[in-house]
């Protein structure tokens, strides 16, 4: 993997911001586009737009296979079983959401639990805690070590014959920890519980495959793993999903409608209601070859060098505090002390260095912590060591800067 | 050290009011007490007040944020101490405009709000610095629909 050559393929990180060569760390939040998946998706709307499963034009059946050769694209990447197993929703909050409300008010009742933890983000636990709502049953949250990871031990204790869903990221947005979903998930089936992950954060680096972690939702996002905005996956076990009530009606997921009832489709359409998100599919597909050609393993291995090396140099600094386990995911989370996260963003930003600083949509884990609010270095196949050595002179001037007695 | 534009934001008289905050703390038995945040990053504020016949007699601030926020809110205790509640909301509108850009009215009996003019120029910091402000009109708002 050679991220001199990678970064050619990006055009964005071709630019100076307040007069410095960018430098993109906010990956977490959002990564940034390559070219062959901007070109998919301008080819799209320039010789093909058209919309999906209704005409019989030449366009239309185009614009079909595009949007349905994603999906195989996608259950191969993931490993699913079968292709009804891809559901496209807007993102992986829409897709959780999804699961909360159909699956959830489905199997959860007034007297059991639905497990959670308190390292999620805000898109992981409200949907859930609406779910409590409506169904008057119990949150539950499994508690953490000290360094923002989760034994199994503490998975035990937690998860009963009360539990029907445990609900956990595989990757922690803040914390870069990472679960242990394939060990988890069985803890949750012999309890005869079932599991819904957050991937969000997991499948834009690392191989991720649904049959082995034997998990019975998965979501994640396009705009994560180079993709556009707007489209993310639910990948559903097909017995489950095929259960499940749709939460939105409308054209393209019915089978048969009459003046007063309807019939459905059958999966994956019966979830997807109304004109998709076609040109995004397409994109997330290109996405889906720019990141096999690189291959997961060698994202991993690169990342994992890129967030070693920043997280020793980063730990010289003297004042400043790096939250979450040392074997984590490619993110730093950090407080410098004196500083407010705000005016270390703002600090950075006049020399080109985007992190993001703020609760990290994770207000639960921030009371964790202890803190109001953090700052986040993030990187991804396009970062460099020379960019992170511009970045530790950075934040140390800016320490310095902060450190005048005005 | 290319930090000119970050001089420019963080003047010397913000950086006071971070480190030594006036009016810091709570009146305990305020007429009007308001809590406001910001979602998007986490800061928030309380203000307490005592208003008398429409004149804020004392206005104190607590709260956790970054400078911009701090400062404005240290800053903004100083100017309506003593004036009407009117005219400490009008206050607040000129310091809206300030913000946005637009002309302003803002004259030297409102002590150091002006130093925070250099914020415009940071967009997505003008919520940290109008964060106070918000909140004070959130108060009076609330206070007189009561």
């Amino acid at each position: 993997m050679n991220a001199i050559d990678i970064r050619k393929d990006f055009p964005i990180l071709d630019q100076k911001v307040n007069g410095k060569d960018l430098i993109y760390f906010d990956t977490s939040a959002t990564s940034q586009t390559p070219a062959k998946v901007i070109e998919a998706m301008n080819d799209y709307y320039r010789e093909y737009n058209s919309n999906v499963h209704r005409g019989v034009h030449t366009l239309g059946t185009k614009a079909t296979d595009g949007y349905e050769q994603t999906r195989m694209k996608v259950k191969n990447f993931i490993n699913a079983k079968r292709y009804e197993e891809i559901v496209f929703t807007r993102g992986t909050t829409a897709a959780i959401n999804l699961v909360a409300r159909s699956f959830g008010d489905m199997i959860v009742g007034a007297d059991d639990e639905i497990v959670v933890t308190e390292m999620e983000h805000h898109a992981n636990i409200v949907p859930w805690q609406q779910l409590a709502r409506r169904t008057g049953a119990k949150l539950v949250f499994i508690p953490m070590e000290a360094d923002g990871t989760i034994t199994l031990e503490s998975v035990e204790s937690v998860v009963s014959e009360r539990t029907k869903i445990v609900a956990i990221t595989h990757v922690s947005n803040v914390l870069g920890t990472i679960n242990d979903i394939k060990e988890i998930a069985k803890i949750a089936h012999r309890n005869d519980a079932y599991i819904s992950v957050d991937g969000a954060q997991a499948v834009p680096h690392m191989t991720v495959d649904v049959q082995d972690l034997d998990v019975d939702f998965y979501a994640f996002s396009g705009h994560k793993m180079l993709g556009p905005t707007g489209i993310g996956v639910l990948y559903g076990k097909s017995e489950l999903l095929d259960k499940m009530e749709p939460i939105e009606y409308g054209g393209d997921m019915i089978d048969f409608v009459d003046l007063r009832e309807s019939t459905w489709t059958d999966l994956p359409v019966k979830f997807e209601a109304g004109t998709p998100m076609i040109a995004e599919a397409i994109g997330l597909s290109a996405a889906i070859d720019y990141i096999t050609e690189i291959g997961p393993e060698a994202i991993l291995d690169y990342e994992q060098e890129l967030v070693n090396y920043a997280y020793g140099r980063m730990s010289e600094i003297e004042g400043i505090e790096i939250y979450g386990p040392k074997e984590r995911a490619g993110l730093i989370t950090f407080n410098l002390d004196g500083v407010h996260p705000h005016d270390l963003a703002t600090a950075l930003d006049t020399e080109g260095i985007a992190v993001r600083a703020g609760h990290h949509c994770a207000q639960p884990l921030m009371k964790w912590l202890d803190v109001s609010s953090t700052a986040r270095a993030s990187f991804y196949v396009y970062n460099t060591r020379e960019e992170i050595d511009e970045f530790i002179e950075s934040l140390k001037r800016t320490k310095e800067f902060f450190s005048y007695e005005f | 050290m290319n930090f000119n534009n970050l001089n420019q934001l963080y003047r010397s008289v913000i950086m006071d009011h971070y480190k030594n905050p006036r009016n810091k703390g709570v009146i305990e038995d305020g007429t009007l007490t308001v809590d406001m945040n910001n979602p998007t990053c986490g800061d928030r504020i309380r203000l307490t007040l005592n208003v008398v016949d429409d004149v804020v007699e004392d206005v104190k601030f607590e709260g956790e944020g970054c400078s911009i926020s701090m400062a404005s809110a240290s800053m903004m205790t100083e100017a309506i101490t003593g004036q009407k509640l009117d005219k400490a909301l009008s206050m607040g509108d000129e310091f809206s405009k300030m913000m946005l850009g637009e002309d302003y009215d803002i004259t030297d009996d409102m002590g150091d709000i002006e130093a925070l003019a250099g914020v415009n120029q940071f967009p997505a910091r003008i919520k940290c610095a109008t964060l106070s402000w918000k909140a004070l009109e959130k108060g009076v708002k609330e206070s007189d629909s009561e």
